[in-house]
């Protein structure tokens, strides 16, 4: 049986990992970075009340890592920073944003902002995968592993200054099942945050941006979608003055319902939303808000 | 000071790509071919800082077919004093470029390798972190802005929550996100000097496999064609309908 070390920067990401190392099959270690609470898998828990500089803990990854078959994690930043570092230590092949796996060697992923899918195949000892798992379905595994505290060396390198900070309280993009997101006719931070956030908090969703909005400084770098922003799959995805380049889109195609509303007809958006409204957003978006509300108060 | 700054030769990335016929390859028909964007930040990023600490030399790098001069022209025109085309048709990934890149860096001994996040083609995403880990230097990457003091990167990165700040001790790898900079325009007189600038070809320096290969693309799955509504209410009905909301 292959041996599996799944990587983990949160509490929630081995559960939502089930599907995928289901599918690739093999015994389920879970190395757990950040605090992590019990789990179905037998979990290493480093514990770090913050995750250091991928510098300087790969080299400690890197001596747990090599007894496995496999390496995975969930695709996030934070993932790619350190198991690209990983690979480096390990001279193994790494396969990012996996969607598919079509044999023990074998995986597919996006490239080209989406515009096609590669199959790629690997060769060597070890192999490190980082994943999408919108494409793995699959319900949580069943019981409770065992939890083994360690201490995982940090070595010198790179050092943080200034932690980033998850501001507000509205759902993380990755995790979000509802999604409103804006494009540049916002024009103002406070419209994009009243337009946009107004219909994304009665629907109790996320705000998302394209990267016209977050460069013209109207959205902040965080909220951007797309194929240099955050890769998301919501349940339902509305996108409100969005021309839809193939950089958004890439961001967005596992999106199960997309919304769009956009004055021009012709916008690539309205390729691939379910539901298309040729409208000015300053007025369709708001009353959809109220149309949202009032059924809230209805029900 | 040194800056070594690796340089891919992509599709222009506002072409639209597709499958060729074969299955092996992607195409896109009448694009031109450019610097990768993250690439082109990283030089840029290489100029200013030239243009604030001094004496700076930077050197841009390509691996890859004889057509890659054509980028490291463009290196040239935007800055660089010199390039170096590492000139071979061998299947490349990652792993080969990233041991390519390591000789170089050897022989070279630049302060900072500063490149792009991932090439916007194959999206491979790793090249950076894999050179840092051969290398045993510390590195930062996705940039959204740097600053060189005293022998120090200060630099800040995106994350997944937002941006940090961090510091690391030269020689590092830093890799760039689109927000570091906006890439001058270049103007005819950089691109005449260009001309005159050295451009060294030479063979590899490993012999190094590729432990990644292609073994085909398809097209991305298409989301079937949706529906037109023609006013709010009737979003709201059809999203209703679904068990959208
Ligand atoms: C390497 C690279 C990476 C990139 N990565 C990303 C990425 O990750 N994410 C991303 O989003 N972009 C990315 N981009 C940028 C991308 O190419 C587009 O430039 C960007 O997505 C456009 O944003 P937009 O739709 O907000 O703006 P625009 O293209 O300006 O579109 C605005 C749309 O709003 C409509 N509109 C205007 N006024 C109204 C109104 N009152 N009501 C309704 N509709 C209205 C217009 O018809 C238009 O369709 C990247 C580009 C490059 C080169
Ligand atoms: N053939 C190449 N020649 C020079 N630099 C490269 C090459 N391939 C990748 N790189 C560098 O590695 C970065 C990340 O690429 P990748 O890991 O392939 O997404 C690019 O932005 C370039 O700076």
């Amino acid at each position: 049986m292959p041996k599996i070390l799944l990587i983990t920067f949160g509490p929630s990401e081995a559960a939502v990992a089930s599907g995928f190392v289901a599918k690739l099959g093999g015994d389920v270690t879970v190395l757990a970075l950040a605090a992590t609470g019990p789990s179905a898998y037998n979990v290493l828990d480093a514990g770090f009340s913050e995750i250091p500089p991928s510098d300087t803990i790969s080299t400690g990854v890197a001596d747990i890592a090599r007894d496995y078959d496999y390496v995975a994690a969930v695709s996030s930043l934070a993932a790619k920073d350190l198991l690209a570092r990983l690979a480096g230590h390990l001279d193994w092949p790494l396969v990012n944003d996996v969607t598919a796996i079509s044999g023990t060697k074998e995986f597919q992923h996006p490239v080209a902002a989406g515009a096609a899918v590669e199959t790629v195949r690997v060769a060597g000892d070890g192999v490190i995968l980082t994943f999408r798992p919108a494409a793995f379905p699959g319900s949580p595994a069943g019981g409770v592993g065992t939890t083994e505290a360690i201490s995982l060396a940090v070595s010198s390198g790179s050092r943080r200054t200034e932690a980033a900070a998850k501001s507000g309280t509205r759902p993380d993009l990755a995790q979000a099942k509802v999604i409103v997101s804006g494009g540049r006719p916002l024009q103002t931070a406070d419209k994009f945050e009243q337009i946009i956030g107004g219909l994304a908090d009665a629907l109790g969703g996320a705000v998302g941006a394209t990267r016209a909005a977050v460069d013209s400084g109207i959205a902040s770098n965080e909220l951007q979608v797309g194929q240099t922003g955050k890769i998301v799959a919501p349940d339902l995805y509305i996108a409100a003055g969005i021309s839809g380049s193939t950089q958004h889109l890439a961001g967005i195609k596992d999106s199960k319902v997309i919304v769009a509303i956009n004055k021009d007809p012709g916008a690539p958006i309205f390729e691939v939303a379910d539901f298309g409204l040729v409208a000015d957003l300053f007025e369709a978006v708001p009353e959809l808000t109220a149309q949202i509300r009032q059924r809230a108060v209805a029900q | 000071m040194k800056i070594l700054v690796p340089i891919k030769r992509v599709f222009d990335p506002y072409a639209k790509v597709t499958v060729a016929a074969d299955g092996l390859s992607l195409e896109a028909l009448g694009a031109k071919f450019e610097i990768n964007p993250f690439d082109e930040i990283a030089m840029e990023a290489a100029v200013q800082i030239r243009e604030a600490t001094g004496s700076v030399e930077i050197i841009a790098v390509s691996i890859g077919g004889s057509e890659g001069e054509e980028q490291l022209r463009k290196a040239l025109a935007m800055g660089a004093d010199s390039a170096i085309l590492v000139e071979t048709n061998d299947p490349l990934d990652s792993r080969v470029v990233a041991a390519e890149l390591e000789a170089l860096v050897r022989e070279l001994s630049p302060d900072i390798v500063l490149m792009g996040k991932l090439a916007t083609d194959g999206e491979g995403n790793q090249t950076g972190p894999r050179l840092a880990a051969r290398l045993g230097w510390p590195q930062a990457t996705l940039l959204s802005s740097l600053s060189i003091v005293g022998g120090v990167a200060k630099v800040r990165r995106e994350t997944d929550l937002g941006e940090e700040a961090v510091e690391l001790n030269l020689p590092a790898v830093l890799t760039t996100d689109l927000r570091l900079n906006e890439p001058r325009y270049i103007a005819l007189p950089g691109i005449i000097k260009a001309r005159s600038k050295p451009l060294e070809r030479r063979a590899r320096a490993t012999s190094i496999q590729p432990h990644s290969v292609t073994v085909g693309y398809a097209s991305a799955p298409t989301r079937p064609a949706g529906q037109r509504v023609n006013s709010v209410s009737e979003l709201v009905a059809g999203l209703n309908a679904r068990g959208a909301i």
